[in-house]
């Protein structure tokens, strides 16, 4: 399966009114209209403001270093992949002075993941960039085939994000990489705003927009440079640029684009397309009193920089998520197991868990 | 009559026959809108019918999904009401599918 670039236009617009030039140079016809600021731009004006802005967000909040290296979780899709040739592209001609690796997940999913990772293994081609790839089968000894057919379809996607989050944290940390960037975006992060205000997770409302996040419990630190572009700018800008990327639906999540705060958001977006970086300011500004304490009540607060006791990695709690849910998929799968009689294996699975743990 | 080059594309395809590129012929007395095409298009080209809500919603294009004419945003072309011409490159490319 190979890449095939978008048609270019064949016919020539005849006459163009004044009124479709670019509001920039004034001599093109312009091909977009900016969502975020509803300004008629061409191609080539469109592109150079695109990347500006990405820069002039990189700048104000400070999130390079000289020297640093930088993990990209690419994942073949069309943020990932926009993210991994702007990067480039920045550094090169900004010279931050950062050095560039491309990191992927691999989580098991036949038929799937092989299109994302050759995507990724022809972007580390056409970029120059090095890749490195993990697996859910090296790091959690699961892949998210075998999960599946353990814990049912409904839950691989509470299972699928808990484990690439870690992986991510997991793979960087192999690599001695303490800063990972990830292709989150404006509307990622407006749908986000608003999944956590209809939970009423306050806790996680205060994080969610952060454009770093950092704990004491973890030496990686993550940061999304796209926080404040529009997914329909990212889109495009592939779109003009012809950028390779994988757009193939996971086999597991065949219904995942119909996420409710998903469609809200486009619906919204369509009727007046500011609300987005309104509804992100929104959360950025949303902050709780001080609770004052209370000698009587013992108010259980959240401690940042925690560790799990099982894998050593960031959690909220004495076991972490990605722990817990292996420890019941090892309890499913050990029925399966015995029913095969294959408890050799299941020794040799046990042996190979402890070795994985540290200390 | 036009003829025009459709594109399906992130992952839109998926629901075209897993093709992404199409030569459709309108077969309607000019002037042939944009308008036209679509409803030729959900007429003849979606075969489930349980997809065509992810391709339209209230009679138009689902949000979400950037239709271009001849690599200008359709907001700039007058959407609908766009005037279509023989060789044409009308592409929809959907933000929602994906991951």
């Amino acid at each position: 399966m190979s890449f095939t670039a978008p048609s270019d236009p064949v016919n020539k617009p005849v006459k163009v009114k004044i009124s479709q030039l670019c509001e920039l140079c004034h001599s093109r016809k312009a091909f977009i209209r900016r969502p975020k600021n509803l300004s008629k731009l061409c191609k080539q004006c469109f592109c150079l403001v695109f990347e500006t802005e990405i820069h002039n967000t990189i700048m104000a909040n400070n999130l390079f270093q000289r020297g640093e290296r930088i993990a990209v979780g690419a994942s073949g899709g069309k943020d990932s992949t926009v993210l991994a040739h702007m990067l480039k592209l920045l550094n090169d001609r900004y010279d931050y002075g950062i050095e560039i690796v491309l990191l992927s997940i691999d989580e098991g999913i036949v038929g799937y993941r092989d299109d994302s990772l050759a995507t990724v293994k022809r972007n580390q081609q056409q970029y120059g960039l090095p890749l490195e790839i993990f697996s859910f089968k090296d790091l959690y000894d699961w892949t998210m085939d075998e999960i599946v057919s353990v814990a049912g379809i409904r839950n691989s996607c509470t299972y699928c994000g808990v484990f690439r989050r870690q992986s991510l944290d997991r793979g960087a940390a192999k690599l001695g990489i303490s800063h990972v960037v990830t292709g989150h975006n404006a509307d990622d992060m407006a749908e986000t705003v608003l999944m956590n205000i209809l939970r009423g997770d306050v806790a996680r409302l205060e994080k969610s927009t952060a454009i770093i996040t950092q704990s004491s419990g973890s030496p990686i630190k993550r940061s999304k440079p796209f926080k404040y572009s529009y997914q329909k700018e990212i889109v495009l800008y592939a779109h003009y640029m012809k950028l390779d990327y994988f757009s193939t639906e996971c086999t597991y999540a065949p219904e995942a684009f119909r996420g409710t705060a998903r469609e809200y958001m486009k619906n919204l977006e369509a009727i007046r397309p500011s609300c987005i970086v309104d509804i992100i300011q929104s959360g950025e500004n949303l902050a709780l009193k001080t609770k004052k304490s209370n000698a009587k009540k013992k108010v259980v607060k959240f401690v940042d920089g925690n560790r799990c006791t099982k894998c050593g990695y960031l959690s909220s709690n004495s076991v972490c998520k990605a722990c817990m849910l292996l420890e019941g998929l090892e309890k499913s799968r050990a029925q399966v197991a015995i029913e095969n009689d294959t408890s050799a294996d299941g020794a040799a699975r046990n042996l190979r868990a402890l070795e994985k743990l540290s200390f | 009559m036009v003829n025009v080059k459709v594109e399906f594309l992130g992952g839109l395809d998926a629901i075209f026959e897993k093709q992404r590129v199409h030569k459709v012929t309108v077969d309607k007395e000019d002037p042939v809108t944009v308008g036209d095409l679509i409803e030729h298009i959900v007429s003849t080209m979606i075969k489930n019918p349980n997809d065509v809500s992810i391709f339209i919603e209230d009679d138009s294009i689902r949000p979400g999904i950037l239709t271009l004419i001849n690599d200008t945003d359709w907001e700039l072309e007058g959407e609908k009401d766009c005037v279509l011409e023989d060789g044409d490159i009308v592409s929809f490319t959907s933000t929602l599918h994906g991951g």
